[in-house]
């Protein structure tokens, strides 16, 4: 009896069959990705009024929203920039020895803490200080409660991405200018730095990226407010936080909003990650 | 003048140590050591305010079955549990679509399509997590309840994991969405670990005559078995970690579950669920013990991870 289809054909079939299921698996993850910018369009586009967009949530927007992510963004890049960035450059640069080694584990450590525990960690912190006394006990929900949990997620991001940056520059160049007699803290400042600034603001967006979509950590920390800023130790609303509470809320209008302020956040969030890789290309070209 | 300093102490070891450098120096060595501090004042902050959680409930805090705020009992057991199982279900699916897309990415591919596709699948990691949720919530829910359980259930209904009525709000919808999550972490990992196999591996499958996926599977996926694991572990570190897609799908119900298609509820899901509505400094203790767990756990798959994987990873990946 002869086999209907030889050994050979069959090998080729199972091939052209893997190499689709491959494509398959491509797809399967392209379509929740097209389904959320899809739905978030369709559903949040009819959200975006004037008033959604001006209006802080007691009059039925989320501008205040808008405002407490841009000003939490702000100051937690206020603070873990210069940390970051500095702790790269102690990586990069000074720490050969067994401290090099043993700070660079904590910092791994401290990039892959899941974030909603690092919320824990700050709201814990300003309320052990508060019950101690050393602080007022509104600071608990606060903004600056909230800045502790995003400075602490994007602290180790930073710090990590601008030693990979710092490590990128030729030992050559630091040794020119060392050569010319030039002390080392200005050759790093001067030398070092500049030549590898666009990689620093790449990690410096990309830490932004993370924080910029934190949820937990702000659901923990912020408490509620449905009005515009007012005062570092006071509630603040901001957009993640915003879509949680606008997502669970039981009337189809807030259902509605949560969609509108779920479309900024996207496209904010994309835009920020496209950004950093054009900064990325862009010195890919200039090389 | 430098120059002249490096001239005059041409034989010292550290030619060009002014107060400056020293004054910098020292600088970025404190900053570095304080975030080192930070870390231990995270985990002393956590153990202080678990403390009385700890002492009151001691081992059995692991065991105990329920959580109820009103006779101040705390049990994390089925929170675990529901770690267990969305996390694995969230690999189950997971691990073999980010390899698909990790295989056609680095071996099946044209040129011209590697660096926008793994580009958009990229940009699955960068949709926030609450957006996620609410996709949960109003689109991929009701779906589930409609179209998938009832369809998983019409194939593996006999098995007691796959019975009751789908509800669309449940363990395996989390899992579901998680799986989703994990696809752009596992798949960039796993296609690193392609791409450092040597071609000369691949040339000399092709040369004994073996097709492209005969190649693939007996060449390349070997050689880079250690990496795709590693990139599964690393896929799991984040699934624990993960907060608000499944706070959003699972149902919250803190209770254990003998049917994915029953609510449930993780470590993760309990601490964002209950955190405002902690009643006592007690109940607060015990939230927090909760995200100790969450910590360690999250730390013992990472560090696994690391091991496996180290070489291949970029920044920012690994858990949420």
């Amino acid at each position: 009896m002869k086999f209907p289809v030889d050994r050979d054909t069959r090998r080729r079939w199972f091939d052209v069959f893997m190499s689709g299921a491959a494509l398959v698996c491509v797809g399967l993850a392209l379509l929740p990705l097209g389904s959320i910018l899809m739905e978030a369009f369709v559903r949040g586009a009819p959200a975006l009024t004037p008033n959604f967009l001006t209006q802080p949530s007691l009059l039925g927007g989320i501008a205040n929203a808008i405002q407490g992510t841009f000003i939490l963004i702000g100051l937690t890049s206020l603070v873990a920039l210069p940390v970051g960035i500095l702790t790269g450059i102690y990586l990069s640069e000074f720490g050969k020895g067994r401290i090099g080694v043993v700070v660079r584990f904590f910092v791994d450590v401290m990039t892959q803490t899941p974030s909603v525990v690092v919320g824990i960690f700050a709201y814990s912190f300003v309320l052990t200080l508060a019950l101690s006394g050393l602080v007022p006990r509104t600071l608990v929900f606060s903004v600056i409660s909230g800045t502790i949990a995003l400075s602490t997620i994007m602290i180790p991001i930073v710090a990590r991405t601008s030693e990979d940056a710092l490590r990128l520059v030729p030992t050559s160049a630091r040794e020119a200018a060392l050569a010319l007699g030039i002390p080392r803290y200005r050759t790093i400042l001067r030398v070092v730095l500049p030549s590898c600034a666009s990689a620093l603001v790449t990690g410096g967006l990309l830490g932004i990226a993370r924080i910029g979509g934190e949820t937990a950590p702000l659901l923990l920390t912020l408490g509620s407010s449905r009005e515009f800023f007012s005062g570092l130790d006071q509630p603040i609303a901001a957009m993640p936080t915003q879509v949680y509470q606008f997502a669970i809320a039981p009337s189809l209008a807030e259902n509605q909003a949560a969609w509108g302020a779920s479309l900024i956040l996207v496209l904010l969030m994309l835009g920020i990650s496209i950004a950093s890789r054009a900064v990325i290309r862009l010195r890919a070209v200039k090389r | 003048m430098h120059a002249l300093r490096i001239l005059r102490g041409g034989t010292r070891a550290r030619l060009s140590a002014t107060p400056g450098d020293l004054v910098f120096e020292g600088l970025s060595t404190l900053v570095a050591l304080s975030v080192v501090g930070l870390l231990v004042v995270i985990t002393v902050i956590l153990y202080l305010v678990a403390q009385e959680s700890i002492r009151v409930n001691g081992l059995r805090f692991l065991t105990d079955t329920i959580w109820d705020s009103v006779s101040q009992r705390f049990g994390a057991a089925p929170f675990i549990y529901g770690m267990l199982v969305t996390s694995g279900i969230a690999l189950l699916l997971g691990v073999p679509v980010s390899l698909g897309i990790a295989i056609f990415l680095s071996e099946l591919a044209p040129p011209w399509l590697r660096i926008p596709l793994t580009f958009i699948v990229e940009l699955l990691a960068a949709v926030p997590s609450v957006v996620y949720g609410l996709w949960g919530i109003f689109v991929l829910g009701p779906a589930m309840r409609i179209y998938i359980e009832p369809g998983v259930q019409s194939v593996l209904g006999f098995l007691p994991l796959f019975q009751g009525r789908p509800i669309g709000s449940d363990v395996f919808t989390a899992g579901v969405i998680l799986a989703i999550m994990i696809i752009p972490t596992i798949s960039a990992v796993s296609r690193e670990a392609l791409l450092a196999v040597p071609d000369s591996q691949r040339e000399a499958a092709l040369s004994l005559g073996a097709t492209r996926w005969e190649t693939t599977r007996l060449a390349v996926l070997r050689y880079a078995r250690a990496g795709i694991f590693g990139a599964s572990i690393l896929g799991l570190g984040r699934a624990v970690g993960e907060t608000m897609a499944v706070t959003m799908t699972i149902g919250n119900r803190a209770a254990f579950f003998g049917s994915l298609f029953e609510p449930g509820q993780t470590i993760a899901s309990q601490i964002a669920g209950r955190w405002l509505d902690a009643s006592t400094p007690l109940e607060l203790g015990a939230l927090v013990e909760l995200g100790l767990i969450l910590m360690l756990v999250s730390l013992i798959i990472n560090a696994f991870a690391r091991l496996l994987v180290g070489r291949f990873l970029r920044v920012g990946e690994g858990a949420e």
